[in-house]
């Protein structure tokens, strides 16, 4: 069966094509069937390997397809290599994504670019494939850029907003600095190793560099610098929050599920190399932390409903980075399972809310909307839920294993536990107050909207759009049962320490979030003393101020353009005349005079040429008759 | 026979050749500087003529007949322009074509 | 042999500056045949009776007069006279005539070097003829098609 791994992009990649190519003429239908046709090929096919892989021997299978070049001792492969990990990528990328595309052939039923949406779609679907696949770092670089194009092709996917392509250049730049640190990475490794393919470099990178060594130091953290950009954590985070200008279906996708996790994948696979250099293992732990800190704090102040997920992604991927850090690989990989079930669900259920309202995004705009807007309802109530990690949804039991791998780190264990346990304590309050304060509460939107001449406000589903909700709904509520087959994928790490903590903080752990909705509804709920509360806290000293801090994402966004962007600009004002132009338009210039000089002798009088030639033939003559 | 200085029949057909020459720098009259035209032809024959004495071969006076051909062709052709250029300016006056200037 | 020599010269050179300071096209056409039949002379003096019966009979008799019947055509005789001479200011001899003398001067010293004397040999039309029948037999007939070039082209340019 392994044979067939060349086929899962291939399917993507032939509706990518075909939509390019009829170029947008096909009828919306056959064009969704397309669109949705192909990735759910794909997801069968991934079904069908995966199977066989974990029934048979489960042995880690290389597929090559052909040589892609060959330039002395450097020839890799166009091959795919499967292994648990990639089995349970492959699922998650095809599956969640096969849900979403069926979702968006309701949601962008009336967009004039309906086959362009999809054309772009298969497209990254392939590209995260062939990321995730990848036997060779050459090929991941390969899917990791195709990734990144697509990104930035769908966030400005309106692209007759301005703004929207700002954010999708935005997202290509901030990213693209990581991938500059990735790709200098990949030099440093292949000038040291003398190989790209994953497998070969863990092999001789454990056996010949020591642990701690500069040149490991320096792979690790190159490589890092790649996936904090692609992940969108510190201090490559600013694109995420602006990537929301783009349709919802693709922040889902993108922006919630797959894109934004492979950075988390890329330092899951190349995990032998972390080991070999703990300084920047431990580094990986605390950009997790402080990410996932600063994200919550934001995302307690925003007002879009978009903007409070993208922060709760960037949050919960700082989870997954935390995991890794502490080499709790597993369980970051079983946290990126869970929370694409649950992000995407929540991405998904926003859109409906979106959609339904007519594209109305302040959360403070809409309220009660849980009598008119039942499954939307309650794919949120689940989905925050799960994010919350309330006992016995998927989020619970993947965010505790990460706190009790967390907690016993030797050194820093406490203080990355008790880091855990308060973006827990923020996230309960976040995403709680998203649904507080758009679900229950006085019915501002709808009264509008019933008066006006929209009509009465009804939830916007059908088919498609329902279903994936509903199987997205149960897969976060069942989803922490699944088993994630990645053991034998790192069964070469180095065993962390199991914790065994005491009852007391175990109850802490699983109280906490409980505790952080109650306060959610003590604030935000349908209750009579919310707003005065409210007003107590905002009233307090330096809460102004923190509010302002935390509504800006900690004024990250200023101190780039005042760091970086201003001074580029203004270097480019300099040279606004362009020197190098200038030089090859100054031989054109010199062309002009010697035109302007040389017209001067076409008088068109006949004896001037006689003369001009006379004078030429004595000139001649003296040079011949003196020399 | 008394011989004849070969120089002095080169300077000869130089004289004539550089009187030609004033005579198509000078005039206005396009027909006067066709004939300039044609002294300096037949002065270029005479000098090959003197050159084929000098040698005592008859070379140069086969490059004298196909002068002789060329000065023909090229006054028919010339007489030909110029009746033309009667015809469509109603005068001979050479600084009416200046129509290149520029 | 060499008194007619520059007798003959000196008439050719005569003739040739009235033709071209001459004001009346007819006049000095008719000049122009007489500097033709001195280098006629010339080259009979010169040992080369066949260049000096074509110079009279082609050069003379049938390229000038082919001028004449063209001047007489356009009737150019007392109108241009007048123009002639309003153009043939003394100013505008001197610019072209130093550069002139500035050339002459060069060939003069480029031309005269040994000094060798020309035994007046007759080269006849039997050589001649040897000549343009053998190793010049390509000249001569690219010479032809010139004419007839030349003819084809004299008529187009002159139609109305």
């Amino acid at each position: 069966m392994a044979e067939w791994l060349g086929l899962l992009p291939a399917f993507p990649l032939a509706g990518f094509l075909a939509l390019v190519l009829t170029g947008g003429r096909l009828p919306r239908r056959i064009a969704g069937v397309i669109g949705v046709g192909s990735v759910a090929l794909s997801f069968l096919l991934a079904l069908i390997v995966a199977s066989s892989y974990l029934t048979g021997a489960a042995e880690p299978v290389t597929v090559t397809l052909w040589t892609w070049m060959s330039a002395g001792a450097f020839a890799p492969g166009f091959s795919f290599y499967l292994d648990g990990l990639s089995v349970v990528m492959i699922l998650i990328i095809t599956g969640v994504g096969f849900l979403i595309h069926l979702y968006s052939t309701g949601f962008m039923a009336d967009d004039p670019g309906f086959a362009r949406f999809f054309s772009y779609m298969n497209l990254f679907v392939a590209s995260m494939l062939i990321l995730v696949l990848a036997d060779n770092l050459v090929l991941l670089y390969l899917g990791w850029e195709g990734v990144g194009l697509c990104s930035y092709l769908l966030i400005g996917f309106w692209y007759d907003n301005p703004a929207n392509g700002a954010a999708a250049r935005k997202a290509f730049v901030v990213t693209r600095v990581g991938d500059t640190s990735m790709a200098i990475g990949l030099f440093l490794l292949f000038s040291e190793l003398g190989t790209l393919d994953i497998q070969q470099v863990l092999s001789v990178a454990g056996a010949e560099w020591e642990i701690g060594s500069g040149v490991a130091v320096a792979a690790a953290a190159l490589l890092l610098g790649g996936a904090v950009g692609k992940s969108a954590q510190l201090p490559l985070q600013t694109w995420l929050p602006d990537a929301m200008a783009g349709p919802t279906p693709i922040s889902a996708l993108i922006h919630a599920a797959t894109m934004v996790t492979a950075g988390v994948y890329l330092i899951a696979r190349t995990h032998v190399l972390f080991e070999l250099a703990p300084s920047v293992q431990l580094l990986v732990a605390f950009v997790g932390l402080l990410t996932l800190l600063m994200a919550g704090f934001t995302a307690l102040m925003q007002r879009d409903i978009k903007r409070i997920l993208a922060y709760s992604t960037i949050s919960q991927i700082g989870y997954m980075f935390l995991a890794l850090g502490v080499g709790a690989w597993s369980a970051a990989i079983f946290h990126l399972m869970t929370h694409a079930f649950f992000k995407a669900l929540l991405f998904l259920a926003a859109g409906t809310v979106i959609l339904s309202l007519h594209h109305e995004h302040d959360i403070f705009r809409m309220g009660g909307m849980r009598k008119r807007l039942p499954l939307a309802f309650w794919s949120f109530v689940i989905g925050s839920a799960a994010l919350t990690a309330l006992p016995f949804t998927s989020g619970f039991y993947s965010k505790d294993e990460i706190l009790l791998a967390a907690l016993a780190q030797p050194d820093y264990g406490m203080l990355l536990w008790l880091g855990g346990v308060l973006g827990a304590f923020l996230t309960a309050l976040y995403s709680f107050r998203l649904v507080f304060v758009a679900f229950f509460g006085p019915m501002h939107f709808i009264q509008e909207a019933d008066d006006a001449h929209h009509g009465p406000v009804r939830e916007i589903t059908g088919i498609p759009m329902a279903l994936p909700l509903v199987v997205l709904a149960l897969l976060s509520l069942v989803g922490g049962f699944i088993p994630v087959p990645v053991d034998a994928v790192f069964a070469s790490a180095t065993e962390h320490a199991e914790a065994h903590p005491s009852v007391l903080l175990h109850g802490i752990m699983i109280a906490i979030p409980i505790i952080g909705v109650l306060i959610s509804w003590l604030l935000y709920g349908e209750r009579q003393g919310a707003a005065s509360q409210r007003q107590r806290f905002a009233t307090m000293p330096g809460a102004g101020f923190l509010q302002r801090l935390w509504v800006n994402g900690w004024y990250m966004d200023a101190l780039y353009d005042a760091l970086l962007v201003k001074p580029f600009v203004a270097i480019a004002r300099l040279n606004r005349h362009d020197l190098v132009d200038q030089g090859v338009t100054f031989s054109s210039f010199l062309a002009q005079v010697g035109n302007r000089l040389l017209v001067l002798t076409q008088t068109g009088n006949l004896r001037w040429y006689g003369v001009s030639m006379v004078a030429g033939l004595v000139v001649v003559l003296a040079i011949g008759a003196w020399l | 026979m008394e011989s004849i200085p070969y120089e002095h029949g080169l300077i000869l057909a130089a004289m004539l050749f550089v009187c030609g020459l004033v005579g198509v720098l000078t005039r206005r009259n396009i027909v006067f500087v066709l004939l300039s035209l044609e002294i300096m032809l037949n002065a270029c024959g005479l000098a090959f003529v003197v050159g084929s004495a000098r040698w005592g071969d008859a070379e140069g006076q086969a490059m004298f007949v196909m002068i002789l051909t060329l000065a023909a062709a090229e006054v028919a052709v010339g007489l030909g322009l110029i009746i033309q250029m009667y015809r469509r300016f109603q005068t001979v006056d050479i600084s009416v074509l200046n129509e290149m200037k520029g | 042999m060499t008194l007619l020599f520059y007798l003959a010269s000196a008439a050719a050179l005569l003739a040739t500056l009235a033709v071209i300071t001459s004001t009346h096209v007819v006049h000095a056409l008719v000049y122009l045949i007489v500097s033709l039949l001195a280098v006629a002379v010339i080259f009979f003096v010169l040992g080369a009776p066949f260049a000096a019966m074509l110079e009279a009979i082609v050069y003379a008799g049938a390229i000038m007069v082919l001028f004449l019947f063209v001047m007489m055509m356009l009737n150019l005789g007392q109108t241009t006279a007048q123009e002639e001479r309003e153009w043939l200011q003394p100013r505008t001899w001197v610019g072209p005539s130093v550069l002139v003398l500035v050339l002459l001067l060069q060939l003069g010293r480029v031309l005269v070097g040994e000094h060798t004397e020309i035994m007046p040999v007759e080269v006849g039309v039997r050589e001649l003829s040897l000549l343009l029948f053998g190793p010049y037999l390509l000249a001569v007939e690219l010479a032809s098609m010139l004419l007839l070039a030349g003819l084809i082209a004299a008529y187009h340019v002159a139609k109305k």
